[in-house]
């Protein structure tokens, strides 16, 4: 505990800078990175980052630097390089997209490797910590390197909200946004730009091989939150510097673990965690959905078929056996014993010992359910021409869905009707 | 003699992930090879945790457990998290190869694996690792272990070549055939699976990846006849397995690294080869135009 005091206080001048600049390229990241989510690239991000290797190789050994922005200028290279690559790849050749990627994924990575390891044997000493892009150099980062990739970092935040509109046209609807007077290509080509861009600062925190994920593992966390694209960009963010600031937190503690796969395993057990409990689309919030819809139409049901009941003898309100429902309706007894609990709750039906009777408000609502359900059969047969014996299970389905504006609309529409396609009474309001 | 091993290592593994690479491409699966070989870090290294060993049975476990888990992880955010599949794919093997890292990092001195190692493997030391039966020197263990796995794929493709290929192109005139179109894709992933495990320790991880895919493509551009595809697939990848020896050492760097630069190479002359074809090609059609042109108006 002492030690994340320690960290938060920010009392070592060193753990401030590299938090700060893991902060800004984690958010810048995860600003970035929900573009290309959202715009299905995550492996060309993947190909990308591997392709950066290379042009810091090659920046490096023209500069004889480690100076950052020399470094970043060499790895925006490159890595524009891979990405026109892979567009040339796919458009002039039979090759398809997958195997363009793969292939300019590993040469250019190779390439790197093979550069890298040059360096490394030519025995100059200001190349130590070179090989740290592979996996990251966070905790080793310098005031320099912090300056320059921070500005970056603001510098692409900045034009992202500038831009957000045209951005957001072009990713969901590239045709309209033509249509509209919006430049799709210049548009395009500056998202490629600022993607590049993140990943070639990325890099830095968490290494080539593990950048795909810090660009587009916060967007898929995030849109399990939201449906809204502002939200899930801030969100995004969010993620990406909650995740940034554990990784630092955990290598500073325990200075033998490395910064970038913490981050990244961080990350990955954010998304897990959304995936299970997001609000939008999460598996536990649609299996709950899924439950209250099922509880939803298992109460109709059962209130329906006591309505049926009461309308052979007159009588709504008389209780009636388990089995007698049992026997009009087949509902497993587990099922029919959980409904009535549930509408016993609500104030619908009266339950003694193995009978049940509908209250007023319950008469009302299965009176409603059997409307609904008869007016849909008469609208399939008159509107739809279907034949009388076919349009029981639809209205079965549909019974449970119309809404009191489109009841009132399907009343309006077949003129009132009377009886239903079966000559069952259509029962309007303070029939019974 | 060391020089001759090295370069049978990577001329091994070449071949091997040659014929593979030729049927992932036709399927359009390339970058599965690419997941797997992340994916497989946190096996391989549980398993030297586990067993204290770099044998290849228990390497093999692990890194069977894991591709199982990696796909099952796929399967749930996109199925059930209803993640799309690029970013699912992208989510589960940048997360497993993290925690592989991880665990080198955390056990780096029970186990016998460095980051570098993981990554671009270690094909120079591959000739002093050497297998000695009865006092007698029978060449380097790894070398006989790609051999054994270069002959059970060769089988493997010899024997289901009907199968591959007819799955291949068209699943569905297969299904129709009745041949069994699941067998065939689980039994080329599992092929894929062994051959990067076991080629992971001398070529690391990207490697594998480059001779999965680069020589295939290079072959795919030269040719539409899948046995000469397959044929021209090994040779590109062997020349670059023995191109990529000598370019590192004249330069004093990588040899895999160099293995794959060669690869580009290649590929880049094959692009340059099918230009000049399209272009003869294009010459001689619009030759035959001409002339059938003239003759036509001709007396």
């Amino acid at each position: 505990m002492g030690n994340l005091f320690e960290f938060l206080l920010l009392d070592d001048p060193n753990v401030r800078w590299v938090l700060l600049a893991v902060v800004l390229m984690s958010a810048s990241s995860g600003v970035v990175g929900t573009f290309t989510f959202l715009r299905k690239r995550a492996l060309i991000g993947d190909a990308i980052s591997h392709a950066i290797l290379p042009g810091i190789c090659l920046a490096f050994m023209l500069a004889q630097t480690k100076n950052p922005f020399f470094l970043l200028l060499g790895a925006f290279t490159t890595g524009w390089l891979g990405l026109f690559c892979i567009d040339m790849i796919t458009a002039r050749t039979k090759l398809k997209p997958d195997a363009a990627l793969g292939l300019v994924l590993s040469v250019f990575y190779g390439f790197g490797v093979l550069l890298l390891s040059i360096i490394q044997n030519s025995g100059n000493a200001a190349q130590s910590g070179l090989d740290k892009f592979l996996f990251g150099k966070a905790a080793a980062m310098v005031q320099e390197d912090v300056m320059v990739f921070g500005l970056f970092s603001l510098v692409l935040i900045s034009v992202v909200i500038y831009f957000f509109k045209a951005f957001t046209l072009i990713t969901f609807d590239r045709e309209y946004a033509g249509t509209i007077g919006i430049p799709v290509k210049r548009m395009e080509l500056l998202i490629s730009v600022l993607t590049v861009f993140a990943i070639a600062i990325g890099i830095q925190a968490v290494g080539v091989i593990l950048m795909a994920a810090l660009l587009i593992t916060p967007a898929a966390a995030a849109r399990y939150w939201t449906e809204n694209l502002k939200w899930m960009i801030f969100l995004s963010a969010v993620f990406a510097i909650f995740a940034g600031m554990m990784g630092t937190f955990i290598s500073y503690t325990l200075p033998k673990m490395p910064t970038g796969p913490w981050i990244v395993t961080v990350l990955s057990l954010l998304t897990v965690f959304s995936v299970l409990l997001g609000k939008k689309r999460g598996i536990l919030y649609e299996l709950q959905t899924q439950n209250r819809v099922k509880k939803q139409i298992l109460g109709e049901n059962i209130l329906k078929c006591l309505y049926h009941l009461g309308e052979t003898d007159d009588a709504y309100q008389r209780y009636r056996a388990f089995d007698l429902i049992q026997d009009t309706r087949s509902i497993p007894t587990r099922d029919l014993k959980r409904g009535l609990i549930i509408l016993q709750k609500k104030n619908l039906v009266t339950v003694t010992g193995k009978e049940v009777a509908l209250t007023p408000s319950g008469v009302e609502e299965g009176r409603r359910v059997t409307k609904i359900h008869r007016l849909w059969e008469i609208y399939l047969t008159k509107h739809m021409q279907l034949p009388s014996d076919h349009v029981h299970e639809d209205a079965e389905a549909i019974e449970h869905i119309i809404t009191p504006e489109l009841e009132r609309e399907l009343e309006k529409q077949l003129e009132y009707p009377l009886v239903d396609p079966h000559a069952s009474p259509v029962p309007y309001k303070g029939k019974e | 003699m060391d020089a001759f091993w090295i370069i049978l290592t990577g001329a091994l593994v070449a071949a091997t992930c040659g014929l593979l690479g030729c049927f992932l491409l036709l399927r359009k699966m390339t970058m599965v090879g690419d997941a797997i070989s992340h994916a497989v870090l946190p096996g391989i290294v549980l398993a030297y945790l586990v067993a204290h060993t770099r044998a290849s049975l228990p390497m093999l476990i692990g890194a069977a457990i894991f591709g199982v888990l990696t796909t099952i992880i796929i399967e749930i955010l996109n199925k059930k998290g209803k993640l799309q599949i690029d970013a699912a794919i992208g989510v589960a093997f940048t997360w497993l190869f993290a925690i592989g890292v991880i665990l080198v990092s955390a056990f780096a001195d029970k186990v016998d694996l460095d980051q570098e190692c993981v990554l671009y493997g270690e094909i120079a030391y591959v000739p002093l690792n050497t297998w000695i039966v009865n006092g007698q020197n029978m060449g380097p263990q790894t070398v006989w272990i790609l051999s054994i796995n270069f002959v059970i794929i060769l089988l493997y493709i010899i024997l289901g070549y009907r199968g591959l290929q007819l799955t291949s192109f068209d699943p569905l005139f297969a299904a129709t055939l009745g041949i069994a179109t699941s067998f065939w894709h689980y039994s080329l992933m599992s092929a894929v699976s062994l051959t990067t495990v076991l080629s992971f320790e001398s070529v690391g991880a990207i490697m594998v990846v480059a001779f999965l895919v680069g020589p295939p493509a290079i072959a795919y551009m030269l040719t539409d006849n899948l046995p000469k595809m397959l044929l021209l697939s090994v040779l590109s990848g062997i020349l670059a397995a023995i191109g990529g020896y000598f370019l590192s050492s004249w330069v004093n760097g990588s040899i895999a690294g160099a293995m794959v630069s060669c690869i580009g190479l290649e590929f880049i002359i094959a692009l340059l080869i099918k230009k000049g074809k399209e272009k003869t090609s294009m010459e001689d059609a619009a030759h035959h135009i001409r002339e059938a042109g003239f003759s036509k108006h001709s007396p």
